[in-house]
């Protein structure tokens, strides 16, 4: 019996529903907030630390044994992922205390930032598949609201169709689970792959995972990503941010589970597939971020060219690759959230969002040009920033296992993030500003913390990736040896 | 044009409270028999939604002077605060507590705390249902 597991989900839901109380005290919200987020922090801390000395952790909700109750286990990979998205959380909600404004404050905006991170934390810690269900509608209606908040034309536009596609994916999640509890009778995950193992995977089961491959995939990006663009750019920054850094994580998150733990015997159809996939989005993203004029588009496209690198990963499946994955999906939290909140920023002071509109802004923010320029670095790979150590480890696992395609694929699509982002640097930060120091609109400071942190994260991950060695190596194993967690879940009673 | 709706008036003013009534009894049937806090709530909720059809918002506000969004939040707060109340107690999170107490005038009871979960289920359908209607009928 751990409680301290559910903490990460509890928490913000109750601080959430006591700050709709609280609605007209906006700085009282924003304290709640922010401490909400740090404290979820440092309990993922803890649980970390605990993981290590003890092994995976589970909590069966009201002391129903698995497989018959609902459960949240806690192992590396997972809370590794809380921990990062309530550190990035965090950050977000430092950048929209001065940039979000008075209208979105009182609208609401902080208990439903609390409402996604609770269901970004659930979907990672829950243990049964039909509560991660539960957990991605939470974090979606937290979206919708979220993506719509504030009702402008655009915003209600692209909100339609990010609804839409929502809904159908959740529906067709539903039908996955029917399918899935109609072959298996059964829903705890850990019992899945107990008796996907003891029946041998055959095709009517591999049909029932591709059916979760596709449910996945609309919700992570991969490949069926087409609604992503449009309904990513249209929020406030710092809900982009949140969004780009959080729920396509969480899709991949369901990705790894799925095909690692639940469904892993049958690498040649499975993986084979989401390979071709993960090279097929590595492609479609490098032309979007190649076509792209505005740093809007160049950003969104950026997000979906590392979703088909960290799937490349998956569609490889050893257990290097497992660690670069987990690396870059820490790193790419991180920097996916610094490079909106930076767009964003750019937007905000030069009311411009074409690149070749800006120009010079590195004279008049010269701290502001050089975090871009940190970022970009990170985002390409170079050591000793945080995207290098996943590429190696990712890059290591695909010629061990001979995909040298998806290797020149993913590499490749490391020179056209530089060249997007390095398109951005050059015409907007470098050269004659056009702005002149007496107009200069400035940052505000909150906005400039955020982006200092977030900078700090970077380089630590990159320089301390030893020190998150143990970590991202237990989590790796977990993933790779589904045998651990299984018997974690349903052959000890603690 | 006046609407003459003496006989839906006359008729809701009856029928709420057979409505609420049943959402009463579902509410607590609950426990052991088909209904609960969702169902129960819904009920309640679809009684709360006649009233705002038969008279005008106005007159229903000044019975009811509540911010359906703030029922809502309370009972997420209620069933969350149920849940969590087994943290203090050093028992799995969700655990419930039911005994049977001898209370005056009613004889042997069947107490739970699942009650209190339920009610909160049961606040949060109906503040958001009433909410959402009002939503779409202000919206002109």
């Amino acid at each position: 019996m751990n409680n301290i597991i559910v903490l990460p989900l509890i928490v913000p839901i109750i601080t959430a529903t006591l700050l709709v109380f609280l609605n007209n005290n906006i700085k009282l919200q924003r304290i709640v907030s922010l401490i909400t987020m740090i404290f979820v922090a440092c309990i993922s801390v803890v649980l970390l630390q605990l993981i290590q000395t003890e092994g995976i952790l589970r909590l069966d909700f009201s002391g129903w044994m698995p497989p018959f109750g609902i459960l949240f286990v806690a192992d590396s990979f997972s809370v590794l992922l809380v921990l990062t998205a309530s550190i990035v959380t965090a950050v977000c909600l430092i950048y929209a205390f001065s940039t979000i404004g008075e209208r979105h404050e009182k609208m609401y905006f902080y208990p439903f930032v609390l409402f996604l991170i609770a269901g970004v934390n659930g979907s990672f810690l829950t243990g049964d598949i039909f509560n991660l269900f539960v957990c991605f509608e939470v974090m979606l209606l937290a979206s919708y609201v979220l993506i719509a908040l504030g009702g402008g034309k655009m915003q209600l536009r692209e909100s339609i169709k990010y609804v839409l596609i929502n809904v159908v994916a959740s529906w067709m999640f539903l039908v996955a689970l029917a399918y899935l509890y109609g072959t298996l009778k059964t829903l705890n995950m850990a019992h899945i792959a107990q008796r996907v193992a003891e029946a041998g995977q055959d095709p009517l089961l591999t049909v029932v995972s591709l059916t979760f491959l596709v449910v996945f995939g609309l919700k992570a990006g991969l490949l069926l990503f087409f609604w992503l663009p449009g309904s990513y750019s249209v929020p406030p920054t710092a809900v982009q941010a949140l969004f780009a850094a959080l729920l396509t994580k969480v899709g991949m998150y369901a990705l790894f589970r799925t095909f690692m733990l639940m469904f892993p015997l049958q690498p040649e159809i499975t993986h084979t597939i989401i390979g071709v996939m993960a090279g097929a989005t590595i492609i479609a993203g490098c032309m979007g971020a190649f076509a792209g004029r505005d740093v809007r588009t160049i950003a969104t496209y950026n997000v979906i060219i590392s979703v088909g690198f960290i799937l490349v990963a998956l569609a490889v499946g050893t257990e290097d690759a497992m660690a670069g994955a987990v690396y870059y999906l820490v790193h790419d939290m991180l920097g996916k959230a610094l490079l909106f909140l930076l767009i964003g920023t750019m937007i905000l002071v030069t009311g411009e969002v074409v690149v070749k509109n800006m120009n010079g802004l590195i004279r008049i923010y010269p701290l502001f040009g050089w975090i871009f320029f940190i970022m970009m670095c990170a985002l390409v790979g170079i050591p000793p920033l945080s995207g290098f150590i996943g590429k190696v480890l990712i890059g290591q696992g695909a010629i061990e296992t001979e995909s040298y395609v998806l290797l020149a694929l993913a590499f490749g699509s490391s020179i056209i993030v530089m060249y997007s982002l390095l398109r951005i640097f050059l015409a907007s930060f470098f050269g004659e500003t056009s702005i002149n120091e007496e107009d200069k609109m400035p940052i505000p400071r909150g906005a400039m913390a955020s982006f200092i942190i977030l900078a700090i994260f970077i380089i630590g991950l990159g320089v301390g990736a030893e020190g998150l060695a143990v970590y991202v190596n237990d989590a790796a194993y977990t993933l790779s040896n589904p045998s651990v967690y299984i018997d974690a879940i349903l052959n000890t009673n603690k | 044009m006046k609407v003459n709706d003496v006989i839906l008036k006359s008729v809701v003013r009856g029928v709420v409270f057979i409505v609420f009534t049943l959402g009463m009894y579902l509410f607590f049937a609950g426990h052991n028999a088909p209904g609960g806090g969702f169902i129960g709530g819904l009920v309640l909720g679809s009684g709360i939604v006649l009233l705002y059809l038969t008279y005008d918002i106005e007159t229903v506000h000044k019975g009811m002077p509540f911010d359906f969004k703030k029922v809502a939040a309370f009972g997420v707060l209620l069933a969350t605060g149920s849940a969590i109340a087994s943290l203090f107690f050093n028992v799995p999170f969700l655990t419930q507590a039911d005994g049977y107490y001898n209370l005056p005038l009613l004889g042997e009871k069947h107490l739970s705390t699942v009650t209190i979960f339920e009610a909160g289920v049961a606040l949060t359908v109906v503040g958001t249902l009433v909410t959402i209607i009002l939503n779409i009928s202000e919206d002109e």
